[in-house]
């Protein structure tokens, strides 16, 4: 195809992408080099019948009328990117010398919005991921030994968590595990203890929007691996129960090599999604015990003080995880498209 | 033999009950929220006995039935759900609409020319693609507040169809793949410019694809959050901004189920899309997959 043709052709889609994609992406990076206009203060003298005296109050006009002629903010380099919202490499080193163990400082880094997102965004990228794989792949051998006519109902029924709205998934089951809804209530019964509530402890809220992300993740790898399976060749297979490998021998040794590609295609796509993972805090209401760093963007953003600059440098920070994480991709299939080419 | 065979006996019921348990672990909650969004709050949410939600002791006592379309009634006419959906249904609609025809366009033009960019703009969709929507939305923000262009539909709208179009990008280009060179290339031969083979050749045959694509741009669109929450105003909130706002008024008695009959109606298209579509979506989840 000629260059000409081609412009035309990827131009519209092409010009959305600028405009809308990578010209945020620039906004943002001037943005987070900004913060807000502190307020204009002013000191007015105040004479009454005792004499006078000095105060100081915030000139709201002028504060406004700061903000409107520069609605960017003050340029301040780099300083929002150190800041205790967010990197806050002078707050981790004083934390580092006053704690007396790893453990300790742990327990004081988390109190850093920054880190914190990002504790809890990672540990749910790389603890749902996994899961999502081998339970997808379980579900897909069972439905693959099923009889034919009960395939397409199954299929049917485990698409739903994987299509719902995100924010409307979470807030189904969250009113099921609420204390008093059906699960949390037959939890406290189960466990004996009529205080428990699943909000109330940190470790039950990760615990909980992990168990969320692989219901709603699941059904993905598993629709993919059985549409793998439709297509694992017979003759290995044959060859393979001739030579007397046993049910499992198959399976490790045939199935799961034939599977694997998929695998990596699942691993990428969940690593990218659930790196984002955002909904299921606002629909769990758990942003007293976890964040994420999507969420945290969110937050800066409404009501109304929004703060473009610290959103803006969580972004920017956000963005540089996603590069990070999808170079290996990008590293493999820069090398497979230089393979095809020669 | 029959040890054998003892074994596979067990593996069938093994497998059999898993699939079984992920049947109901995936079905049961809407079934449930279903069921209760009939009911009144002191039974959905019941403190007493959660039996009271299958028997429906308050329902009864407070509305004289068994079941109440209160929460209904509440969300789609005291709340003004119906101006959310009909929003919903302008934004999706559009959104499909736009970004297949750029789609299409765009994905086929890859699909079709051998050189290196292309594969340098495939790899900044995929970045893109893997972008967090919330991340672009902070730089929409400011600008938009000062063109004035913040909260109205077509705002999102043309938002969507970008964010969306590295995804439909990635889709279709596969889907083009598949298309033999030699139907378009041969109607070029005949004299045809390269628009005209695309107009009269590959629009044709193409459909399936593209239906395909566009159920996932319709998914993209309907399920959003994060930008038709921070984009638009009040008044023209879609529907999933719209469950989330009901949820900040909850402790008003009542309210709750407002939201939650509102989740029901949300999800209903949903399901009948599933039901009428599950081939093309189980296609178009692995097409990705099987040629990488």
């Amino acid at each position: 195809m000629k260059h000409r043709t081609f412009f035309w052709f990827i131009f519209p889609s092409a010009l959305a992408m600028i405009l809308f994609i990578a010209l945020p992406v620039v906004s943002v990076f001037i943005q987070s080099l900004h913060v807000e206009h502190e307020q204009v203060l002013r000191t007015v003298e105040n004479c009454g019948p005792f004499g006078c005296e000095e105060e100081t109050i915030v000139d709201r006009e002028a504060t406004r009328e700061l903000r409107e002629a520069q609605p960017l903010g003050r340029f301040a380099g780099l300083s929002n990117y150190t800041d205790r919202n967010h990197l806050a490499f002078a707050e981790l080193a004083s934390m580092w010398e006053r704690s007396d163990s790893f453990a300790d400082f742990t327990r004081r880094a988390m109190t850093l919005p920054f880190w914190r997102a990002l504790a809890f965004t990672l540990t749910f990228t790389f603890v749902v991921t996994p899961f999502v794989l081998v339970l997808g792949l379980a579900i897909a051998l069972g439905v693959n030994a099923l009889p034919r006519i009960f395939r397409g109902p199954t299929i049917f029924v485990s698409l739903l968590p994987m299509i719902v709205t995100p924010l409307i998934g979470s807030l189904v089951l969250y009113w099921m595990v609420d204390s008093r809804g059906v699960l949390g209530a037959t939890l406290q019964v189960l466990l004996n203890d009529p205080g428990l509530s699943l909000r109330a402890s940190p470790t039950l809220t990760w615990i909980m929007l992990i168990v969320y992300g692989i219901w709603s993740s699941a059904p993905f790898a598993f629709i993919v691996f059985y549409a793998g399976l439709q297509t694992v060749p017979e003759e290995p297979l044959e060859a393979a129960m001739i030579d007397g490998a046993s049910r499992w021998q198959r399976i490790r040794y045939v199935v799961i090599p034939h599977l694997m590609p998929l695998a990596v295609f699942i691993t990428l796509m969940q690593l990218m999604d659930n790196f984002r993972v955002f909904e299921p805090i606002v629909g769990f209401q758990a942003q007293a015990s976890a964040t994420s760093l999507s969420y945290n963007i969110f937050n800066y953003l409404r009501g109304d003080s929004a703060q473009f600059g610290a959103a803006a440098t969580t972004s920017m920070l956000t963005i540089f995880g996603v590069i990070v994480l999808l170079t290996p991709v990008l590293i493999r299939t820069w090398r497979d498209f230089n393979r095809k080419r020669n | 033999m029959a040890a054998k065979q003892r074994r596979s006996a067990l593996l069938v019921t093994v497998s059999t009950g898993l699939v079984l348990l992920w049947v109901v672990v995936a079905s049961f909650p809407f079934l449930w929220t279903l069921w209760g969004s009939f009911k009144v709050q002191a039974d959905f949410f019941s403190l007493a006995d959660w039996r009271n939600a299958l028997r429906g002791t308050f329902t009864t006592a407070q509305t004289g039935s068994a079941f109440t379309g209160q929460g209904y009634h509440g969300a789609w006419v005291q709340e003004e759900f119906w101006r959310a959906a009909m929003n919903t249904f302008i934004v999706v609609f559009s959104v499909v609409i736009i970004s297949l025809t750029f789609g299409t366009l765009g994905g086929y033009a890859l699909a079709r020319s051998g050189f290196r960019y292309t594969f340098w703009l495939l790899m900044i969709a995929l970045v893109f693609r893997a972008m967090p929507h919330i991340t672009l939305v902070s730089g929409y923000l400011l600008p938009f507040f000062q063109w004035n262009v913040w909260g109205h539909l077509p705002t999102a709208i043309i938002v969507l169809v970008a964010i969306n179009q590295p995804f439909t990008l990635w889709m279709l280009h596969s889907f083009f793949l598949n298309i033999p060179k030699d139907l378009d290339e041969s109607a070029m031969v005949d004299g045809c410019t390269r628009f005209q083979a695309f107009r009269h050749v590959i629009v044709p045959v193409m459909w399936p694809g593209v239906i395909t694509t566009g159920l996932f741009s319709f998914l993209l669109a309907y399920n959003d959050f994060a930008v038709t929450a921070m984009l638009l105003s009040q008044q023209n909130q879609t529907m999933v901004p719209k469950i989330a706002s009901f949820l900040g008024s909850t402790q008003v008695e009542g309210n709750v189920m407002f939201a939650v009959a509102a989740v029901v109606s949300a999800t209903a298209p949903l399901f009948v899309l599933i039901l009428f579509f599950q081939r093309q979506i189980v296609s178009g989840l692995t097409a990705g997959a099987v040629k990488g």
